[in-house]
């Protein structure tokens, strides 16, 4: 479980969480906060992933669907399912995920390379593989959770 | 940003505040309106930017504001009287100014000539203004008080060519301290051997106050080449006197110090009264002259104490109390729905804190709230130049300049009003020849006021001119194919037509309003803020302009309905009716878009759920209800939704933000139960069935 910050910038603290039967993880510094699944408002028009926006303190947040995201079958989500709010650059997103499993602290050297698929979404979001007690935990990058070019699109 | 940087934007944030106080200054003395204090004001304002320029070694600046001060001074003290050449004169000074000021902001170039042609003006007027000084009376001193400083003055007959006047230097020595002037007039000749333009004449000062002797020779300072000027301190060992001291002479009485009367400008060289005077239980006044003067000064600016605050805080903190809001009416609901009776502590309690919710959001949207004045005040150089131009005469009168809006909204005014006001003196007011011809008199009368009515800022502009000329209205929309020829129109709906898009009423395109952009361009900007624009005109007496907005861009009044269970606002702005369809009026114009006939017109008809893709299926007419709404540039369309429930005050939430801009949605909002709800972008639904729409919507000239 969680450990203290280490300030050796080869040792990072992650956060795991489920998505369907796979599990993945980020970086525990991007994440603002963790909370339980309330009902979206839909939003007109926006990529399938994009399940509607809440209300985060008067904020507006858009809530991405990472299973859909990640091509991943979607489930209804019901209140079971937590919505991890992350920073990207000046944005902040809600993740609709299974649940939060775990808190690692993982060395640089622990991460595995992706092996080379073909899949255009392993490759754009599947930074490294984690081996964990026999299972087998994906790093994630959320630079490309809302893409640039569609967002330039809308 | 560096320092300098940071104090030099000071600066000029100042400076803006000064030439409002300038303008708002003269336009008080120009309606004769004016108070000494106002007088005062004005030459505050033009000194302080000439003080500031100097330490920004703007020189340009600096010199015009100087020559501006100088005669702002002579005005002062009465030398030059304030005729209507001289407001005119000064009011176009003050144009000046504020473009240097701006020029030297930006770096930017001014119209040297107008400056050098107004400092002209300027020698010129002061000259005339000027008449020789009358000899001033002697004044023997009536006591003999303790001297603080004795001064011999002996002007030159310069100082008196260049039209300086001694009674003008002497009161100004009284505000040092109370004077003592005797005149020495030894060296007066004959009246037969007068030179009529000599200088023969010596005063003899003794000033009693406790000031440094360059304090006394900055009175002189601008004459100082052109006399003999001596200052002596008579009696240094002294204790400085302060009014209220009281002293008893060496023959018995007592004397008592007095504050000099600071702004008595009726008779100038009135001797301080010396009071006999028992000491009085408690001193009068313990201030010095000094003192007097930077407490009027402060007493001036007490009345509109003011802190500056950055926008960014004040933002955070309305959007804060946004949340608060909308987390008491959280709670309020969670409360009923846990069955808690009404009556309970809690309920009650809940009670009191909704009240006092209501009432920080009040107060936090008040701190954005700004009067309308800093609009209002660009607007009296804007109807000089225009009638300048055009070659009318026209004066501005203003009313409600204190009436409150929000920030926002102020910033966006500003040109439609600018618009506004430039049309009433191009194609309202007449000719002055026109209208002496017409029983009125020559000069047209502009009024623009503000008030609040229900909520909302209403602004009027109105002329008196000749109104709108409506057989030549009717006549080019007809040329312009906007009506059909035949068609039946009310006075009323002729007035409005002058908002169609690409309408301009002048015969001759003119370059003050006729530039390509009609009131159709003030009717979009004014529909952008959520207002309405309104037309009405009386032949012969004028026309009024109504323009009506909200008083804040921050939260918006909204009608709540629901479109396949999505829940949706729509802007109350752009609402003009709400119908029931009945299945008769709705005719097919293609396999996509009904119309439907609405009092003799044709509407089209946007189903909201299926325009936003929540819904492929179309929502049959009589079985919802209609909402007919009318988008930028006057486009009508009805929208169909399933159910409205009602109107409400929404705060406005970006999406941007955190997402991006969705095409048919404005914004967002918090509803009471904590869920988002999307305000329906009604420009754009709207549009995309323009847009499918083979043929021009022929609804645009329905019923105004």
């Amino acid at each position: 479980m969680g450990q203290s910050t280490n300030s050796d910038a080869s040792v990072r603290e992650l956060i795991a969480f489920r998505v369907g039967r796979q599990e993945f993880c980020i970086n525990v510094m991007a994440v603002r906060e963790i909370r339980g699944w309330t009902v979206a408002t839909a939003l007109p028009r926006s990529p399938r992933y994009v399940r509607g926006v809440i209300n985060l303190r008067g904020a507006v947040l858009p809530i991405v669907e990472l299973a859909v995201r990640l091509g991943l079958p979607s489930n209804e989500p019901s209140a079971r399912n937590v919505i991890i709010v992350v920073q990207i650059a000046h944005q902040q997103i809600g993740l609709l995920v299974d649940a939060v499993s775990d808190i690692l602290t993982a060395k640089d050297s622990n991460i595995q390379p992706t092996p080379d698929v073909s899949s255009d979404l392993v490759k754009t979001f599947v930074k490294g593989l984690l081996p964990v007690d026999g299972r087998m935990i994906s790093l994630i990058s959320l630079d490309h959770v809302l893409p640039q070019g569609e967002m330039e699109a809308a | 940003m560096d320092p300098m940087a940071a104090i030099r934007e000071t600066f000029f944030q100042e400076c803006e505040e000064q030439l409002a106080e300038l303008e708002a200054g003269l336009i008080l003395m120009e309606s004769g309106a004016a108070e000494a204090e106002t007088v005062n004001a004005v030459f505050r304002a033009v000194h302080s930017i000439k003080g500031g320029a100097g330490i920004f070694a703007l020189d340009a600046l600096v010199r015009f504001a100087h020559v501006f001060e100088t005669a702002l001074d002579q005005v002062r003290s009465g030398t030059l009287a304030t005729g209507p050449g001289v407001m005119n004169l000064l009011l176009r000074a003050a144009d000046v100014l504020a473009d240097l000021v701006r020029a030297a902001r930006d770096n930017g170039a001014v119209d040297e000539t107008r400056t050098a042609a107004l400092v002209v003006e300027f020698t010129q007027i002061s000259n005339l203004g000027h008449e020789p000084p009358p000899p001033p009376k002697s004044q023997p001193a009536a006591a003999a008080p303790v001297p603080a400083w004795q001064i011999s003055f002996t002007p030159t007959p310069p100082l008196y060519a260049k039209a300086n006047e001694t009674a003008l230097l002497l009161r100004e020595l009284r505000r040092l301290g109370p004077i003592e002037v005797t005149v020495d007039t030894t060296n007066l000749p004959e009246l037969s051997e007068m030179d009529p333009e000599g200088a023969y004449l010596t005063w003899n000062i003794t000033l009693e106050a406790d000031c440094a002797e360059q304090a006394i020779r900055n009175v002189f300072e601008f004459v100082e080449d052109d006399c003999h000027l001596e200052i002596t301190a008579a009696t240094p060992a002294e204790p400085s006197l302060k009014p209220g001291d009281v002293i008893t002479g060496d023959n018995g009485f007592s004397f008592e110090f007095f504050p000099p009367p600071v702004f008595d400008e009726e008779e100038p060289l009135a001797p301080p009264e010396p009071e006999h005077h028992e000491p009085p239980p408690a001193p009068v006044a313990k201030q010095s002259p000094v003192e007097v003067m930077a407490a009027k000064a402060e007493s001036a600016a007490a009345v509109s104490a003011t802190i500056r605050v950055d926008l960014d805080r004040v933002d955070r903190m309305i959007d804060l109390v946004g949340e608060l809001v909308i987390n008491e009416a959280m709670l309020s609901q969670r409360v009923l729905e846990a069955g808690i009776a009404r009556a309970s502590g809690v309920a009650m309690a809940l009670e009191e804190l909704e009240h006092l919710t209501r009432e920080i959001q009040d107060s936090v949207m008040a701190i954005r709230a700004q009067p309308v004045r800093s609009v209002f005040q660009r607007m009296p150089r804007l109807v000089r130049e225009v009638a300048a131009q055009t070659g009318k005469q026209a004066r501005l009168v203003t009313e409600g300049e204190g009436t409150e809006v929000d920030k926002t909204v102020i910033e966006r005014i500003a040109d439609p009003l600018t618009h506004m006001i430039r049309n009433a003196i191009d194609h309202g007011l007449e000719s002055p020849e026109k209208r002496l011809a017409a029983g009125k008199p020559a000069e047209g009368l502009v009024r623009l006021t503000a008030l609040h009515r229900s909520g909302r800022i209403v602004l009027e502009v109105s002329d008196d001119g000749a109104g709108i000329n409506r057989a030549r209205v009717k006549e080019k929309a007809i040329e312009n194919g906007l009506i059909s020829p035949d068609a039946a129109l009310t006075d009323d709906e002729i007035d409005n037509l002058i908002f169609l898009p690409g309408f301009s009423t002048a015969s001759t395109v003119s370059d003050i309003s006729g530039r390509g952009v009609g009131m159709d361009v003030v009717r979009q900007s004014v529909a952008a803020l959520g207002g309405r624009i309104s037309i009405s005109s009386r032949p012969g007496h004028g026309s009024t302009f109504t323009l009506s907005l909200p008083l804040t861009l921050a939260v918006l009044d909204g009608m709540v309905i629901s479109a396949r269970g999505h829940t949706l606002i729509i802007p109350l702005g752009a609402i003009v009716e709400t119908l029931k369809p009945k299945a008769a009026d709705v005719f097919p114009l293609d396999g996509e878009i009904n119309v439907i006939r609405l009092r003799g017109g044709y509407v089209p008809m946007v189903d909201v759920a299926a325009s936003l893709g929540y819904s492929d299926e179309f929502v049959e007419p009589d079985q919802s209800v209609a909402l007919l709404v009318e988008g930028e540039g006057g486009v009508r369309a009805v929208l169909l939704a399933d159910a409205i429930h009602g109107q409400r005050q929404v705060v406005i939430k970006s999406l941007e933000a955190n997402y991006r801009a969705v095409p048919g949605i404005a914004a967002a909002t918090v509803m009471g139960d904590g869920r988002v709800a999307l305000i329906l972008d009604v420009d754009a639904v709207v549009k995309t069935t323009r847009s499918e729409l083979s043929r021009p919507e022929p609804s645009v000239l329905e019923a105004h």
